[in-house]
């Protein structure tokens, strides 16, 4: 492991004057596993864990203030979050293993890479390498016709289709969120929606920070009267395991037809994947199987499967028509 | 975090991959570690495996050895100035008593660091990234993976291995119970499945064996001990 700079940060306002190249960390599931694969190189590292966000508060508005440093364990169990926001709770608790989601904080988990293999190889993306536009853009992408399995279909580019592995990340899409964050310039907000990037050309371009701004507080809005919501997940084994196919769906039926439906897939996206499309086709619709499978039909309809991960399309349609069965029935 | 996918990856990948990346993982290993201090060295003169497999270490003979020589601590010579640029002391309170680390570099993890420098060798080091479990640990009261976060962010935290859990002669309930039960083969997952075994008694999980299950996802045990294992858990969560 190439060595750095250890900064010890009390207040947001050290941590955010540091260096804007350095990097924060907090629970380190990520960033400490990537440094040991050479794949994360930081000169500096900004231990936030000292900083006052570590609350979950009821806002005004009826909505709910998550701190970035709130662990993944504690949302998961707050009983504001398994009451008003389940999908939320269950998605945490699908991810990763009891330990990592003691460590795993909020902000982290919102800036959680890729598990491609070539990203992960730690000579990827250098010469001899492996080609991996995300680590060493202008590399090439061997996942193309490598090793795809778990690759995204959708979001994809001829420069990357290395799929979005968090589960909070695709509640969280569902519910809507808005990311705040701060840095030299001030305190921003972003919406999830905007706060992921698709690859593109610009695979190594991965979300809406800019250099030394960090993530404070996630907001979730005021729960939906009367809606269910419901994460389910499909992968290779019941636990401990990365999505193939994950649904997340808010929705409110009233007198058997849907009001309004939030519908966010993972497991098959470059970002974590919203579906307008599939909503407008169950918005006002009598909640039943062929109208869920017309919104799966459209919700995958510009899927671009690359060899081993072809099955993913009719597994995330399937995945989602379960969901919304399971969040209408 | 794991997953089995990444894994198939890494041993699919493995023989394609470039021929300096066995220099590359000695060259990260070496950097955490250091030699016995010599009252612990004196300590070691009754014959036991690790103080064999520690001075075959010092002395090379496995130098050719790749895989061994890669699971041993490598030794580096001993340090004459006291700070060393980049390192730190830093105090950590580990089964409760306060341990001064000299000069303890950055980027020693804290499994690293309870192994190679406090000696408490019975937190496992397994495939350090956080997919096994064997370095569970708990930190005020909670279970984490010791093997992805620095020692230098736990100062002022309470410490707990499986060294500060029981003794023999005094077990914890959960040590006994996995004895009891069997729960274990080769034994090298047992101190991380018992950390986790002992920190899920104060979860919020469901009461049924499937929820020990998940519970215990987290600990990989190759030996496929899980149903004694899970008979343990079930014993000791009947008793609490």
């Amino acid at each position: 492991m190439q060595t750095f700079e250890f900064v010890h940060a009390e207040t947001v306002e050290k941590a955010i004057a540091t260096r804007p190249e350095a990097r924060f960390i907090a629970g380190g599931t990520t960033l400490v596993d990537l440094m040991k694969l050479s794949v994360e190189t930081p000169a500096a590292l900004v231990n936030i864990n000292a900083l006052p966000l570590t609350k979950v508060e009821k806002l005004p508005d009826g909505g709910l203030r998550i701190g970035a440093l709130v662990r993944n364990s504690d949302l998961a169990w707050h009983p504001e979050v398994q009451k008003s926001y389940a999908v939320l709770s269950q998605a945490i608790l699908s991810g990763a293993s009891p330990q990592l989601r003691n460590m795993a904080t909020t902000g982290g988990n919102l800036l959680q890479r890729t598990r491609c293999a070539y990203f992960r190889e730690p000579t990827a993306g250098t010469p001899g390498g492996y080609g991996c536009n995300k680590r060493t853009p202008g590399t090439g992408c061997a996942a193309l016709d490598g090793l795809n399995r778990t690759h995204a279909v959708l979001g994809t580019s001829d420069h990357c289709i290395a799929t979005h592995p968090s589960d909070m990340c695709v509640a969280m899409a569902a519910l809507e969120a808005v990311i705040h964050v701060e840095g030299a310039k001030g305190k921003r907000t972003i919406a999830i929606a905007e706060f992921h990037k698709l690859p593109g050309s610009t695979p190594q371009i991965e979300n809406a920070l800019e250099p030394g701004e960090l993530v404070t507080y996630v907001d979730l809005p005021k729960p939906i009267e009367g809606a269910r919501s419901v994460y389910l997940k499909l992968r290779d084994r019941a636990s401990y395991e990365f999505a193939l196919a994950s649904a997340a769906v808010v929705a409110k039926v009233e007198i058997g037809r849907i009001q309004s439906v939030r519908i966010a897939l993972g497991g098959v996206g470059t970002k974590p994947w919203r579906s307008p499309e599939a909503e407008a086709v169950l918005t006002g619709k009598p909640a039943n199987p062929e109208n869920f499978r017309a919104a799966a039909e459209t919700a995958l309809a510009n899927a671009h499967p690359r060899g081993e991960n072809a099955f993913k399309v009719e597994l995330a349609k399937r995945c989602l028509v379960r969901s919304l069965k399971l969040a209408t029935a | 975090m794991a997953d089995s996918s990444d894994l198939r990856s890494k041993s699919v990948l493995a023989d394609l991959s470039d021929p300096s990346s066995d220099d590359q993982a000695q060259e990260r290993q070496s950097i955490e570690l250091e030699p016995l201090p010599a009252e612990a060295t004196s300590l070691r003169r009754r014959f036991s495996r690790r103080s064999f497999l520690s001075g075959l270490g010092a002395t090379g003979i496995l130098a050719g050895a790749a895989p061994l020589a890669a699971a041993a601590p490598a030794v580096e010579p001993p340090s004459q100035s006291s700070a060393v640029a980049g390192k730190r002391t830093l105090t950590l309170n580990i089964n409760g008593k306060e341990q001064v680390l000299r000069d303890l570099d950055p980027r020693a993890t804290l499994l690293d660091t309870l192994r190679e420098r406090l000696h408490l060798t019975g937190t496992k080091k397994g495939c350090d990234h956080g997919q096994c479990g064997a370095c569970t640990v708990h930190v005020n009261g909670r279970r984490i993976n010791s093997c992805l976060t620095f020692a230098w962010m736990h100062e002022g935290e309470r410490i707990t291995t499986i060294e500060g859990l029981g003794e023999p002669g005094n077990l914890h309930p959960m040590q006994a119970a996995f004895v009891e039960h069997d729960g274990y083969q080769c034994g090298y997952c047992t101190s991380g499945q018992i950390m986790s075994a002992v920190a899920l008694l104060k979860e919020p999980i469901g009461p049924s064996d499937e929820d020990i299950h998940h519970a215990m996802a987290g600990n990989i045990c190759r030996c496929g001990a899980y149903t004694n294992i899970v008979a343990a858990v079930r014993q000791v969560r009947s008793q609490a």
